[in-house]
């Protein structure tokens, strides 16, 4: 579904997707189930663990937020993409104009290739067992950890970004077909783990042992399972996805991909540390690598599960990292702008530091990416509720909207301040970010926005 | 022909993922053969899928 959604989203670019290319829910359910059950779940379960999350916060916090999340795709994103039918991009281009997109272009692609490279630094984690001697990276690891470390992260970088350059159809397919095995792995993880622990308990497996510190609260959790796709829903990415969708009840498609990837492979995930702290004394707050856990549990299947749940998202998002960056500059070959972004995603897999805090780079990535979410919607349900114009850049000719530059910037500044600062969680930033951005788009827009000649 | 051949050993290597570490988790087998089957599914489930889910 990811090749498809891929060939669908290079149709149609500038314009409403036609009735006759509108797709069915059944695609939109295998597409969301297999894109969250991803390498990083086998390190945001486990991170749970480290930051002393309680078994309350896990089991019902988890289950909110991702029901929030589900929420959010139907009722923002869903309802737009298929009443507008427009990619982001070019929703962008009304609201925002031609040159600004390029801005939001870079932002998109920086951070897409982190999100890949933190893909890249789980799948060189499957290369340790093979190579006891080459030291893995831990939770407090943020330089490479040796040479062997480095290569093997270039190795499987450079192989995704050939396979992305080349066009990654193959490897979409092969993601498609792996998303009910690699859901079953880490459920035999789980099931293994208990066994090894010999309890059924898991309230009590998951209750941080007395004296642990809580560094992530019920809401923490459930903010964070929540946002943790704030780029996607709130921020929209998805109506390039959902425009084919024939209602907007394909929205609830995601709950595939929340419940099973963000519910299920979390929790079993977590359990495999759990029972590295019990039984081997491993600190919670450095962590086991997760090739290293998987491999102790389920043997070389594991690490298959975790190289395909790598590669099968990787190569997606270095593929999307390069379309952005070529975005920016439309005269550069698309393989150029890929190879450019496979080289920064290998160069940031190299440094574990980005994967081994998931938990504040996915919150920050949503805090960033989210606000223009905002605007968007915004432009959709209340533009004209409160007197100001629906697609403004396109109805005045503008290249370049700065009531957007700044609406977006201003909240953005703030929020990341907040979080540099003041310790603020990065979850807990994407929604008071979006809100600050749509209203002031609206004050700015009323006050210093294009206006529209009236005839 | 192929699918009616892929489906029943897709389903069959799903199986072999799930319950092999179900019997461990209950005592009935040791972890090894999990290891083993599991490996054996995993081989299986992408032998088959293509024809399987290409066919659906």
């Amino acid at each position: 579904m990811s090749n498809e959604t891929e060939n669908s989203s290079s149709e149609f670019e500038r314009e409403r997707v036609p009735e006759n290319a509108l797709k069915g829910p059944a695609a939109f359910w295998g597409m969301y189930a297999g894109e969250h059950t991803a390498g990083t779940e086998f390190m945001i379960g486990p991170q749970f663990v480290a930051w002393g999350a309680t078994a309350n916060s896990l089991i019902f916090g988890l289950l909110l937020g991702n029901l929030l999340a589900v929420l959010t795709w139907r009722f923002l994103t869903a309802t737009i993409a298929t009443q507008q039918r427009l990619t982001l991009y070019y929703k962008m281009e009304k609201v925002a104009g031609k040159h600004l997109v390029k801005i939001y272009n870079l932002a998109n692609g920086i951070l897409f290739c982190f999100l890949a490279g933190s893909m890249i630094t789980v799948s060189a984690t499957a290369v340790g067992p093979f190579f006891p001697a080459m030291k893995m990276p831990t939770f407090d690891s943020t330089m490479p950890t040796g040479l062997g470390w480095i290569f093997a992260c270039i190795c499987i970088g450079m192989a995704m970004t050939i396979v992305a350059m080349k066009g990654y159809s193959v490897v979409a397919k092969v993601g498609n077909y792996a998303a009910p095995w690699m859901l079953l792995i880490f459920v035999a993880c789980a099931f293994v783990t208990l066994g090894r622990l010999e309890t059924f308990d898991l309230w009590e497996l998951l209750t941080p042992p007395a004296g642990t510190t809580e560094k992530i609260s019920f809401w923490g959790i459930v903010f964070f399972s929540w946002f943790c796709n704030a780029a996607m829903h709130l921020g929209m990415a998805d109506l390039s996805v959902l425009r084919f969708a024939k209602s907007p009840n394909a929205g609830f498609a995601s709950a595939a991909g929340m419940f099973l990837g963000h519910y299920i492979a979390w929790i079993c995930a977590a359990l495999l540390l759990v029972y590295w702290v019990r039984n081997h004394g491993v600190d919670p707050s450095r962590g086991k690598d997760p090739g290293t856990m998987v491999n102790d549990a389920v043997g070389w299947a594991g690490l298959i599960c975790i190289i395909i749940a790598g590669w099968t998202t990787a190569n997606p998002t270095i593929y999307r990292a390069g379309l952005a960056f070529q975005g920016i500059m439309p005269t550069m070959p698309r393989n150029v702008s890929t190879l450019i972004a496979g080289i920064v995603c290998t160069a940031a897999g190299i440094f574990p530091a980005f994967a081994m805090n998931l938990l504040s780079f996915v919150g920050i990535y949503g805090t960033i990416l989210a606000p223009i979410g905002a605007i968007i919607i915004v432009d959709h349900f209340l533009a004209k509720a409160v007197g100001i114009p629906t697609d403004p850049a396109e109805k005045t000719g503008t290249t370049f909207n700065f009531v957007v530059l700044l609406a977006w910037l201003i909240p953005v500044g703030i929020a990341i301040y907040l979080y540099r600062y003041q310790d603020v969680f990065a979850s807990y930033l994407p929604l008071p970010t979006a809100i600050a951005c749509g209203l002031l788009y609206i004050l700015l827009s009323k006050t210093i926005g294009p206006k529209l000649k009236l005839s | 022909m192929i699918k009616s051949i892929a489906r029943p050993v897709g389903y069959l290597s799903l199986l072999a993922t799930i319950v092999p570490p179900m019997l461990y988790m209950f005592g009935v087998i040791s972890l090894e053969p999990v290891k083993t089957i599991l490996l054996v599914a995993c081989v299986a489930w992408f032998a088959a899928a293509p024809f399987w889910m290409k066919a659906d």
